[in-house]
C-alpha cells in the first residue's frame, strides 16, 4: 500500500494538484456567481497556444501560457467594455482563435505530439520541479490577494452597480480579479489538461452552491469537494493507470450528482445577469 | 435631529442626456437640500432613472453638470456620504449564497476602504442597521430565503450601514406586495423625520410618491414640475402627462 508516494513524479503531481484544487474554487466562485464561468473555458485554449508557443520557443510552455491567458484576459475585458462586441462573442473570438494559432503552430512543428497530448488531457508527468515551483509561488500570491480583496469581490459578484455607487474601485478589481482567474487557468493545465479545466473551476462550486450555506462556507465546501477529488483522482489514476484529469473531473460529477439528488439546492435565476447588467458609464473611474 | 434644510446635497444645473435629435433629458434643473424627502415621478420612457443615473454619476450628462454636496461630480470621491437602493427585481440573484448579514456587510466595505477587513465596529453598525430595519432575528437566513418585502429591507439596511446623508431609491417596492409596502414606506418616513436623513425616491406610483414625499419632482424628458406634492394634485399636471384618464387617491393622514 502506498508505494504510490515513492514515485517522486506522483509526489509533486500531488503538492501541485492540492494547490490546484484550493485556487480554482476561490476563483470559480465569482466567475460562476457572474455567469462568466465560461472564460475558463475561452483562457484554457488561450494557454494552450500559450504552451505550443513555449513548446517552440524552447521556453518553459507553463511561463507561456500564463503570460498568454493573462494578456488575453485583459484583451476580453477591454472588447467587452467597447460593446462593440457581445459579451459571448468576445469570449468565442478568443477560444476559436487561439485555438487556430495552437494549431498552426503545432503543425509547423510536427514533432512535440506526446507532449502536447499531456498539455491537452493533463497528465501529472509533466508536472517538473521547476512547474511545481512556479505553481506554489502562484498559487500562495493568490491565496493571499483572494482574502484581501474578499469583501469588494463579494460586493461586486452580488451587485456591480450598487458596488460602483457606494465607491469601490470595481474596475481595478475586476482587472484584478481577470487577471487572477486568468494565471489559476494557466496554472492548472499541467494536471488537469486544457479540455477539462473549466470542469475543475466550475463543478466544486456547483456543488457546493447546492448545499445553501452562506459565502465563505460555499467556498470552503467548493474547496474540500475539489481537494478530495483532487487526491482521490490521482491516487485512483495512477493505480488503474487513467487520465488523472478525466478521473478528477469523474469523480467531482459523482460528487455532484449525489449532493444535486439529495438536497433540494437553490432555484437559479431566470436570467443571466451579466446579459442585462449595465456596463455603461463606467466612465466615472 | 436638527438638519440644514438651506445646505445643497444634490445640485443638478443644465442637464440633458442623450443625441442630438433624440433626448432622453432636455435642461434639467433640480436641487435637492438636506433632509429633504424627494420623489421623482413620470411616464415611463420619461427619463427619471437616467436622470438618478446621472445623479449617481454611473451615466455622464450630454451637457450640463452635476454637484454632490457642493463639488463638482468629476471630483467628488466621498461616497460612501450616499446611500444606493437599486431596483430588486432586476439587480438581484435570489441563489446568491449570502446571508441577510453577509449582504448587509457590504454596506461597510467602501467604508472600511480596500485591504481592511471589517472590524468590531463594522459589525455594530451592521446590527444597528438591521435592528432600524427590524431583521436582527433573521441575520443567519440566506436573502434568497426571504420574502420580497424583507429583501427590500435588507438593501435598505445595507445603505443605512454606510451611514449615509443621503439614500436614493430606485423603484424600491416594485414587486412587492401592498402591505410590505406599506411597512417599507413607514420605514422610510421614520429615516426622514428621526435620523434627518435626506431620500430621494424613484417611483412609477404617483400615488405613494404624493403621499409619502415632502417635495415632488415630475420629470417627462423636462422637469415639468418641482414642488409640493399638494400642488402637483391640483394641478393639471397629471393630465398633460398621462392623458385625461388619471384617477388619483390622495389619502388624509
Amino acid at each position: 500500500m502506498f508505494d504510490i508516494f515513492h514515485y517522486s513524479f506522483v509526489l509533486r503531481g500531488l503538492e501541485a494538484g492540492m494547490l490546484i484544487a484550493l485556487i480554482a474554487p476561490l476563483i470559480g466562485i465569482f466567475l460562476v456567481l457572474r455567469r462568466y464561468a465560461l472564460i475558463a473555458d475561452t483562457l484554457s485554449h488561450v494557454s494552450l497556444a500559450g504552451v505550443a508557443i513555449g513548446l517552440i520557443a524552447g521556453i518553459n510552455p507553463l511561463i507561456t501560457a500564463i503570460v498568454a491567458s493573462t494578456v488575453a484576459s485583459v484583451a476580453i475585458e477591454r472588447l467587452r467594455l467597447t460593446k462593440r462586441v457581445y459579451g459571448e462573442t468576445a469570449l468565442a473570438l478568443f477560444l476559436s482563435g487561439s485555438l487556430a494559432v495552437a494549431i498552426v503552430l503545432i503543425g509547423l512543428a510536427h514533432g512535440f505530439n506526446a507532449d502536447l497530448f499531456s498539455y491537452l488531457f493533463g497528465s501529472i508527468v509533466t508536472v517538473k520541479q521547476t512547474d511545481l515551483v512556479i505553481i506554489a509561488l502562484f498559487s500562495l500570491i493568490i491565496l493571499a490577494v483572494i482574502p484581501a480583496f474578499y469583501k469588494e469581490l463579494v460586493y461586486i459578484s452580488f451587485d456591480e452597480e450598487a458596488a460602483r455607487v457606494s465607491g469601490l474601485p470595481t474596475n481595478f478589481i475586476n482587472t484584478l480579479f481577470i487577471i487572477i482567474a486568468s494565471v489559476t487557468v494557466a496554472l492548472a493545465i499541467p494536471i488537469i489538461g486544457v479540455l477539462l479545466i473549466s470542469a475543475l473551476i466550475v463543478i466544486p462550486v456547483v456543488t457546493a452552491l447546492q448545499l445553501k450555506k452562506n459565502f465563505w462556507q460555499t467556498i470552503l465546501w467548493a474547496q474540500a469537494i475539489s481537494v478530495a477529488s483532487v487526491l482521490l483522482g490521482i491516487v485512483i489514476s495512477f493505480y488503474e493507470n487513467l487520465s488523472p484529469g478525466g478521473t478528477i473531473v469523474l469523480i467531482m460529477l459523482v460528487i455532484f450528482t449525489l449532493v444535486f439528488l439529495t438536497h433540494r439546492g437553490a432555484a437559479l435565476e431566470r436570467l443571466p445577469t451579466f446579459l442585462t447588467r449595465s456596463r455603461a458609464g463606467s466612465a466615472r473611474e | 435631529m436638527t438638519v440644514d434644510h438651506s445646505k445643497n446635497i444634490i445640485e443638478v444645473q443644465g442637464v440633458s442626456f442623450g443625441y442630438t435629435n433624440e433626448l432622453a433629458l432636455k435642461n434639467i434643473d433640480l436641487n435637492v437640500h438636506a433632509g429633504d424627502y424627494l420623489g421623482i415621478i413620470g411616464p415611463n420612457g420619461g427619463g427619471k432613472t437616467t436622470l438618478l443615473k446621472i445623479m449617481l454619476g454611473l451615466l455622464q450628462p450630454t451637457e450640463g453638470s452635476v454637484k454632490l454636496f457642493g463639488q463638482p461630480m468629476e471630483k467628488f470621491k466621498a461616497w460612501p456620504r450616499i446611500g444606493y437602493v437599486p431596483q430588486k427585481a432586476v439587480q438581484f440573484d435570489a441563489a446568491f449564497p449570502a446571508t441577510v448579514e453577509e449582504v448587509v456587510a457590504m454596506g461597510r466595505a467602501a467604508r472600511r476602504g480596500l485591504l481592511h477587513p471589517l472590524t468590531q465596529m463594522d459589525r455594530e453598525k451592521i446590527t444597528n442597521a438591521l435592528v432600524q430595519v427590524d431583521l436582527a432575528a433573521e441575520r443567519k437566513r440566506l436573502i434568497g430565503d426571504l420574502s420580497g418585502g424583507q429583501q427590500q429591507r435588507v438593501f435598505i439596511a445595507r445603505a443605512l450601514a454606510g451611514e449615509p446623508e443621503v439614500i436614493f431609491l430606485d423603484e424600491p417596492t416594485a414587486g412587492v406586495d401592498v402591505k410590505a409596502q406599506e411597512q417599507f414606506y413607514a420605514l422610510l418616513k421614520k429615516f426622514n423625520q428621526t435620523l434627518g436623513l435626506t431620500l430621494l425616491l424613484v417611483s412609477h406610483d404617483i400615488d405613494v410618491v404624493a403621499n409619502e414625499a415632502t417635495e415632488l419632482a415630475c420629470i417627462n424628458q423636462a422637469l415639468v414640475y418641482h414642488g409640493a406634492p399638494q400642488a402637483f394634485v391640483k394641478g393639471d399636471y397629471l393630465n398633460q402627462l398621462y392623458g385625461k384618464e388619471t384617477k388619483f387617491i390622495l389619502h388624509d393622514h
